[in-house]
């Protein structure tokens, strides 16, 4: 069970993900009550009936999900959750930024998957606002120094719109 | 150069204590290796043969006295007294201990210096002109667009993690010194309507599959740089292939979606940040090209001692005629101190030479010097009349060789001596290729020509573009050489051909010296080999090579009669 870290502690998670077992597909697994995390393809294929039966929803992004397609859905999620399955992987950095700088997300964001110390303040600054921390890691450590390894950053970001020059004291 | 603000200070300060504390929660067994692999590698650190490679920075080629001393110190205390310059503006020590890392970070720290983003699927090191500032074609000066960019590039949040590494290069003069049409990101600065702005050149790259980038943006106003910087990486974050590290450059993703496609969506992304508040203010422009004015230049030099002293040593004239570089301003002029000494493993340089390095920028140059992608050391402004100074105390510490653009003033990696990578040695190459070309009047006679050689396929010796290029191959566990014909660098940038097969080590010599005598035989007027190539073809060359060699079904009786 993954630890996660939101709002400076770490928290108890509520929120279920739904998966997709072998000889399931999205069009035939069974939607569970409760506060559920749908994945996308699952979402595409059954959203009118996600939306009759739950008044709070969760989306999980895969890397290559297109945050384009849910452009338009964004005000049914509580909490979108972007996947990294290798933290090399770097695709959620943009799904993030997009969310949020372009279609101005403004439920949960949610890491999910190889998510580890050392990537924590980029994470942070493209705007997720939850962690769920991989097993083993030490949270109460990336509490303490996973969020603020620098004290001040060059670019815009989700977190710090303006960049770094136009901030500077002349 | 560029100083330091107070931030700009304590972000690679705090830099140093990140890495040390990734060291320690490894050394303690809490990041495993494969996720600390990615983290000391956007710290330049490699572990590999016979100890890590370490690689620092040397954002856009310039350095000031006190940083290259600073190396030397490094050199000489955690690494065997030398260090290695590469072909991108970075310089690697190859027998530090992983432990000693965070120190000499902290040592580098302290004049300015870092080794972040040196590797890794990340922004690279900015790369640029080692003549920049000062070169007589000079249009615009890149230093403070490239400073810009390296901050930008600095810890950026959105592009850490890329499906493959990423390299811009800013070229400002009329020809390219700084090979862009072969980096993931080319720019190249120039006028337009009184306007300055960039052309932008994506996916060019060498390596295993050598491109030549394509222009997806005639003119970009420099105001615009990061914001479409922003646009091209995410695409290509988004879309760069991640299942096959030798398909994930950007280049394969250009080459599949097609030029006008790809530049499309990056204008499609940039339309929606473009004029945001990352747009580039001119008061920025303005504070860090404030860094990069001109020194106190002397007007009238008396160059008289200089041009008797040309006509008197031949020697003196030779040096002159090969290792300096036209400067805009009249009296100066650009040296280049060449890492190239024969015998020596091109582009190093031991903690005395950098200590004389550093002592010679002090009294001639302004205490500032710069590399080049070439692997030599420039002092960028040198008046003429103590260029003969220079040069005699660039001769006392192997500093003079006067083969820059010669045959031997060869660029190479390291090679299967140090690098895992590596398929073959290339220095042992280039040391048996000097020896043999070791008389200078045959080497002037020979004139222009560039030897480029890598010991694998990623090409950081730069092997495609090469006059002549040569790229060690690993058949069945021994090392075979490949060469390579015509390739070049600047305006018109191309990619050699590959002449046939493959040569042992121990042919390599003789190999260069038939190429060379069939160009010499060839030659008309004062035609250089590439012209000669260019008039003759390759066939000429192959003929000569391949006399008398056995290949195809002879050489397989050959091969069963041993």
């Amino acid at each position: 069970m993954a630890q996660l870290i939101k709002n400076q502690t770490v928290a108890v998670d509520a929120w279920k993900t739904l998966e997709i077992a072998e000889g399931e597909t999205p069009e035939t697994v069974a939607l569970p009550a409760g506060d559920v995390i749908f994945p996308f393809s699952v979402w595409q294929v059954r959203k009118t009936e996600i939306i009759s039966m739950h008044k709070r929803i969760g989306l999980l992004l895969q890397p290559e999900d297109r945050v384009e397609d849910i452009a338009a859905d964004l005000e049914y999620f509580i909490v979108i959750a972007v996947n990294f399955p290798k933290f090399v992987d770097g695709r959620g950095y943009s799904s993030a930024s997009l969310l949020r700088q372009r279609y101005k997300y403004q439920g949960e964001l949610r890491a999910v998957g190889d998510v580890l110390h050392d990537q924590l303040f980029f994470m942070q600054r493209v705007g997720f606002d939850s962690y769920a921390l991989k097993d083993g890691k030490d949270a109460v450590y990336a509490l303490q120094a996973g969020f603020a390894p620098f004290s001040e950053t060059y670019q815009t970001s989700t977190g710090q719109p303006e960049p770094y020059f136009r901030r500077r004291a002349t | 150069m560029y100083k330091y603000d107070a931030i700009d200070r304590q972000l690679i300060t705090e830099r140093v204590e990140q890495f040390r504390d990734q060291v320690r929660r490894w050394k303690a067994g809490k990041l495993s290796d494969d996720e600390f692999r990615p983290l000391r590698l956007q710290n330049g650190l490699y572990i590999q043969r016979h100890a890590p490679m370490f690689r620092i920075a040397v954002p856009y080629a310039m350095m000031n006295s006190a940083q290259l001393r600073k190396l030397a110190f490094v050199a000489r205390t955690y690494d065997k007294g030398y260090g290695h310059f590469t072909t991108r503006h970075n310089m690697q020590f190859n027998w530090p201990k992983v432990e000693d890392c965070p120190d000499i970070l902290a040592h580098l720290a302290e004049v300015e210096m870092h080794a972040i983003q040196t590797s890794g699927n990340c922004m690279r090191n900015i790369t640029t002109d080692q003549f920049a500032g000062v070169a007589a074609d000079e249009v615009i000066d890149p230093r403070p667009l490239a400073e810009i960019l390296r901050q930008w590039t600095t810890f950026h949040p959105e592009f850490a993690f890329l499906p493959r590494k990423f390299k811009i290069a800013i070229s400002g003069t009329k020809e390219d010194r700084a090979v862009t049409w072969f980096h993931d990101i080319g720019l190249h600065l120039q006028q337009q309507d009184g306007q300055i702005g960039f052309r932008v050149i994506v996916g060019g790259g060498l390596g295993r599959t050598p491109i030549r980038g394509q222009v997806v943006r005639e003119f970009l106003p420099w105001q615009d740089i990061l914001t479409y910087c922003e646009a091209v990486l995410r695409v290509y974050n988004r879309q760069g292939r991640r299942d096959n590290a030798y398909k994930a450059r950007i280049k394969i993703l250009v080459q599949a979606l097609g030029v006008e496609e790809f530049a499309k969506q990056v204008e499609a992304e940039w339309l929606h940040i473009k004029d945001g508040p990352a747009t580039l203010t001119q008061a920025e422009f303005d504070r860090v090209a404030a860094h990069f004015t001109a020194p106190a230049y002397e007007s009238a030099i008396d160059e008289s001692a200089f041009a008797e002293k040309l006509q008197s040593e031949k020697a003196f004239a030779r040096w002159v005629d090969r290792n300096t570089h036209p400067h805009k301003i009249a009296g100066y002029s650009a040296v280049t101190l060449s890492l190239k000494q024969h015998g020596v493993a091109p582009g190093d340089i031991t903690d005395a030479q950098m200590d004389k390095v550093a002592d010679l920028a002090d009294q001639y140059s302004f205490g500032e010097l710069r590399i080049s992608h070439e692997q030599n050391v420039i002092l960028a402004d040198v008046k003429k009349s103590e260029l003969y100074a220079v040069w005699q105390a660039a001769k006392e510490n192997g500093l003079a060789t006067p083969n820059v653009g010669l045959l031997t003033g060869i660029i190479c990696c390291p090679g299967g001596d140090f690098c895992d990578l590596a398929n073959a040695k290339s220095i042992p190459i280039a040391a048996a290729i000097q020896a043999r070309f070791d008389d200078l009047d045959y080497l002037f006679d020979i004139g222009d020509i560039d030897l480029n050689i890598s010991g694998c396929m990623n090409a950081c010796g730069h092997h495609h573009v090469g006059h002549i290029g040569v790229l060690g191959v690993d058949k069945n566990d021994s090392e075979f050489y490949q060469v390579t014909l015509g390739g070049r660098q600047g305006n018109t940038a191309k990619l050699g051909k590959v002449i046939g097969p493959s040569f042992s080590a121990g042919e390599m010599p003789d190999v260069v010296d038939k190429i060379i005598k069939v160009y010499v035989e060839n030659r008309v007027d004062e035609e250089r080999f590439l012209d000669t190539f260019d008039r003759i073809g390759i066939d000429p060359f192959k003929n000569r090579v391949y006399e008398g060699r056995a290949h195809g079904k002879a050489k397989a009786a050959e091969k069963e009669a041993a």
